[in-house]
């Protein structure tokens, strides 16, 4: 009901997530890999490698990017898209945070 | 008044030494010649093609009758010579003939050895010298079916080749475990056996003839040590031969094996010079061509009193039998001052081997491919420096242009469709086209954007070898390899400063060593964060974001996301109840795959990450600890039931190798660790292809190490032996810490091995007592912090958030 209305929704509060970590959001059959830097910046992507699907929620987050655990693509935060020689992109989803409450965009989701 | 000159034997030698006589002043002497045979001078070297066919007599004459007249010389045939007499300086012949001589020359030869066996006396036993040999065999051959020769040298291996080429069935008996031992080595040896018996030629080797045994006063068989019996209608003694002394002993020249030769080729009479197979200089003599007709030049040089010396030869053989090609020269004894150069392609029939020593070559056999063999020789005799060309200089003569060397050459010919990764399926235009194209100047950048050399990295060299061809100077490969591109530093100069600047956490690092990102990379995070725990075991706190997820979540992640699980079975042993848990937990879990790891433990596959703590819990309450399946840390010690239950067994390999798991497990190393103990030398806990690997013996222990079976295969090295478990345990230790604190990150045992030197590591473990102890201090210090089983701190909650979603929309959004 609400989300026809309002795209945004709370999934979690900054301090749930790890600095240079990230957590998982469940959404259907769908995962959302949610990240927060070094310096306390958020992003969403869909939590699979443009490469093999690997689950990039796993992997290492550095200097707004992460590199995937199974073939090592560095996928950048913001754009979802392949870095260096690798190309191919994976979904990004809007995301904010209000106070210390993460929110994301579900609008964009299948 | 001319000079007389008489000439006792008129083979080859004497034969040139005329020629160069005559060339030089054909009025200095006038020349008798005695000759045993009744024949004018011929090419022994063709006695092998009459022999088989391909020549007659006629064809091979050197100096026929005419010759001999139109020089005025007197060759006296059929006349042995019975007696020298060095005061009166005359000879006599045995058939009365004598000369007097001014100048004299012994050139008797040499005799064929007859073997002094039962039955050498034989009617159809002969030896292959000389002409009357050959027409015997030619005759034998028209009748006789069966021959056997006895010795596998030069002349035996031709005499079997003619008989055979005669249609005979051919046996050939060698005393020594190859053919040719003088000549060749081994390998060659073997593929001229193969081609041997390809043309129907039996080769039996390590064979002692016993006798020879008669019918009727002819030869009928032939029987060896061994008892077996071949048939034989003829016999060949090829074995070797002997200089013929006799007549200079008997008339006084000092003899030795030959008779004796100073450089200018006297003998111990100054007016008789000895020359040929007969002559021994300075400890040698020879039955090869080359050397003869050197020694014959000397010989006129000096007859006309101009001096000349002789200083011996370096000879090489060519084996004259039709389709095979082979040519040996020099020496090839294996010694520990000489090197190797060795080509083989055994499909094709070609091999080469060169001898080094002192940056010369000094040796070379080669077999299939002969055409380089004079080039080689040459190098060989005129001893030159070889250094410039070493890397092609198999290659032959053509390889080396005369232009300078670039031994880029065979990289360079690759067809640009040539496979250089295996792993990733890249050719060589794929890389040179990418490193033209988007101006790639690093070996990070070319493997980035080609994939070439990104994965087991054993194409590096090829890669390096098209970089430098592509780029020419603008590529350095010896530049240190930065960690990676976040810094200049390579891995040994990040260690380095670590220490000497006390970083003690990452962003330490980065910032002390400027590092050129925020955060670094995946690259560099889990190695600096490797270096603090080993560097800082009591300060640092390990950096869990800077882990790769394995050692993250203590699990292996597969390649659909799900994680495997491995408890430790310490040594490898396991009980009932363990296997029940473990069965309870696949049922419980619905885990899919269950597997024996090559590391002597169960590993369940394809659990989901929710459910690891469940899992972890369940095998906690059994006793189980991690096994760090997943670690860049020790794994496994592999073990084999030694004394408990084997009875071959020597000491408790299963108890020592529990014992150093117990000790050692939960450290953290640059690469994996893998262990074994093997009761006994038969190893079958595989120790010489470990990181680190004792193996039991009576008397103790042997500890290796340096092992791989990966992507590389190597066996392991010995650190040294020890009599204790104690000592097992404080070397195994102590060499492990060392290990830790110089390893680069990822850098296996062997690997690192390689890089400071086996040797080095030997004197501070072995020989340092002191160094040794410190090392394991440190090491059980670092283990205070490490030995903390995972799985258990995980399961009372630690890193939580790492297991469970963080939230879970799917409701809302239906």
């Amino acid at each position: 009901m609400n989300s026809a209305i309002e795209p945004w929704v709370l999934v979690g509060q900054l301090s749930d997530i790890p600095r240079q970590g990230a957590r998982c959001v469940k959404h259907d059959k769908q995962s959302i890999a949610v990240f927060r830097t070094m310096d306390d910046q958020v992003f969403a992507l869909e939590d699979k490698c443009p490469h093999k699907c690997g689950p990039l929620s796993q992997g290492i987050v550095h200097d707004g990017c992460v590199t995937c655990p199974l073939h090592n693509w560095v996928i950048s935060l913001s754009t979802g898209e392949a870095q260096g020689a690798d190309s191919g992109a994976t979904l990004c989803i809007p995301i904010k945070i209000e106070q210390e409450n993460i929110l994301i965009d579900v609008s964009k989701l299948r | 008044m001319k000079r007389k000159l008489v000439v006792i034997g008129n083979g080859m030698a004497p034969g040139r030494m005329l020629e160069d006589l005559l060339e030089q002043d054909s009025n200095a002497f006038d020349v008798t010649i005695f000759n045993a045979e009744p024949r004018v001078n011929y090419n022994r070297l063709m006695l092998s093609p009459v022999l088989s066919g391909e020549k007659t007599y006629d064809d091979i004459i050197t100096h026929n009758d005419a010759w001999y007249e139109q020089h005025g010389i007197s060759l006296h045939k059929e006349s042995p010579i019975e007696s020298i007499d060095r005061s009166a300086k005359t000879v006599t012949s045995k058939n009365g003939i004598t000369a007097s001589y001014d100048k004299l020359i012994v050139a008797t030869g040499s005799d064929p050895i007859v073997i002094p066996i039962p039955g050498s006396k034989l009617e159809g036993v002969i030896t292959y010298r000389d002409l009357d040999d050959v027409e015997y065999m030619l005759r034998a051959s028209k009748i006789c079916k069966d021959a056997v020769v006895i010795g596998g040298g030069l002349l035996g291996l031709e005499a079997a080749a003619g008989l055979r080429a005669q249609g005979m069935n051919v046996t050939v008996i060698h005393l020594a475990p190859f053919l040719m031992e003088r000549q060749l080595d081994e390998s060659a040896a073997r593929l001229l056996e193969k081609a041997l018996e390809l043309r129907g030629i039996q080769i039996i080797t390590k064979a002692n003839t016993k006798s020879i045994i008669g019918v009727d006063g002819k030869v009928n068989s032939v029987e060896l040590d061994t008892g077996e019996k071949l048939a034989a209608d003829i016999v060949c003694m090829a074995v070797g031969i002997r200089p013929s002394t006799d007549l200079a002993q008997k008339a006084g020249l000092a003899v030795n094996r030959g008779v004796l030769v100073s450089d200018d080729m006297r003998t111990s009479d100054t007016d008789i010079f000895a020359l040929g197979e007969c002559a021994e200089h300075r400890d040698k003599c020879y039955g090869l061509v080359a050397p003869l007709y050197q020694m014959g030049a000397v010989v006129a040089k000096n007859l006309l009193n101009e001096s000349a010396e002789y200083t011996g030869s370096v000879t090489a053989t060519k084996l004259k039998v039709n389709g095979v090609d082979l040519y040996s020269a020099g020496d090839f004894a294996e010694a520990d001052d000489r090197e190797e150069i060795v080509l083989r392609d055994a499909q094709a029939g070609i091999y080469k081997r060169l001898v080094l020593k002192d940056r010369r070559i000094i040796g070379a056999v080669l077999y299939g491919d002969t055409l380089d063999g004079p080039w080689f020789f040459d190098l060989l005799k005129k001893q030159e420096d070889i250094s410039d060309m070493r890397d092609t200089l198999i290659f032959g003569q053509a390889y080396q242009g005369g232009e300078p060397l670039d031994p880029m050459a065979a990289v360079a010919a690759l067809p640009d469709d040539a496979e250089i990764c295996g792993c990733n399926g890249i050719c060589k235009s794929k890389i040179t086209d990418a490193i033209a194209s988007k101006s790639l100047t690093t070996l990070d950048e070319v493997r980035a954007h080609t994939k070439a050399s990104s994965s087991c990295g054993t194409c590096t060299g090829l890669v390096e070898q098209l970089m430098t061809l592509t780029l020419g100077d603008a590529y350095n490969p010896n530049a240190v390899t930065p960690m990676c591109p976040c810094t200049e530093f390579g891995h040994s100069d990040v260690r380095r400063l670590i220490k000497a600047k006390e970083l003690k956490t990452i962003p330490d690092v980065q910032q002390a060593l400027e590092w050129k990102t925020g955060s670094g990379c995946a690259k560099c995070r889990p190695a600096l964060n490797y270096y603090l725990v080993a560097d800082w075991p009591s300060q640092y706190a390990d950096d869990y974001q800077s882990r790769f997820i394995n050692e993250r979540v203590h699990a292996n992640i597969q390649k659909d996301g799900t994680y495997s699980v491995v408890p430790r079975m310490w040594g490898g042993m396991t009980s009932s109840k363990e296997l029940r848990t473990i069965a309870d937990v696949v049922d419980k879990f619905n885990v899919p795959a269950v597997k024996v790891t090559g590391g002597q433990r169960i590993d369940m596959l394809g659990i989901k990450k929710e459910d690891l703590p469940g899992v972890w819990a369940d095998l906690g309450k059994a006793g189980f600890v991690s096994g760090q399946a997943y670690a860049k840390g020790l794994r496994t010690v592999k073990t084999c039931v030694g004394t408990n239950w084997c009875r071959f067994g020597t000491q408790d390999s299963t108890g020592l190798g529990i014992r150093i798991e117990k000790f050692m497990w939960g450290s953290w190393t640059p690469a994996k660790l893998k262990l074994a103990v093997s009761g006994c030398p038969r190893n079958c806990s595989e120790a010489t292809c470990k990181d680190i690997g004792v193996i039991c013996v009576d008397s103790g222990y042997e500890i290796h190490f340096a092992g791989a079976a990966g992507l590389d295969i190597k066996g392991s090295e010995v650190l040294g032996k020890v009599s204790t478990e104690e000592e097992v345990l404080e070397h195994v230790v102590a060499l492990a810490q060392m290990y830790r604190e110089q390893g680069h990150y990822l850098e296996r045992i062997y690997k690192w091995a390689a890089r400071v030197g086996v040797d080095e590591i030997r004197s501070q473990i072995m020989d340092n007592e002191t160094k040794r102890k410190a090392y394991f201090q440190s090491f059980v210090l670092s283990q205070q912090y490490a030995q903390v089983d995972p799985w258990c701190e995980r399961v009372s909650g630690k890193h939580k958030h790492e297991f469970k979603p963080m939230a879970d929309l799917s409701v809302e959004v239906v």
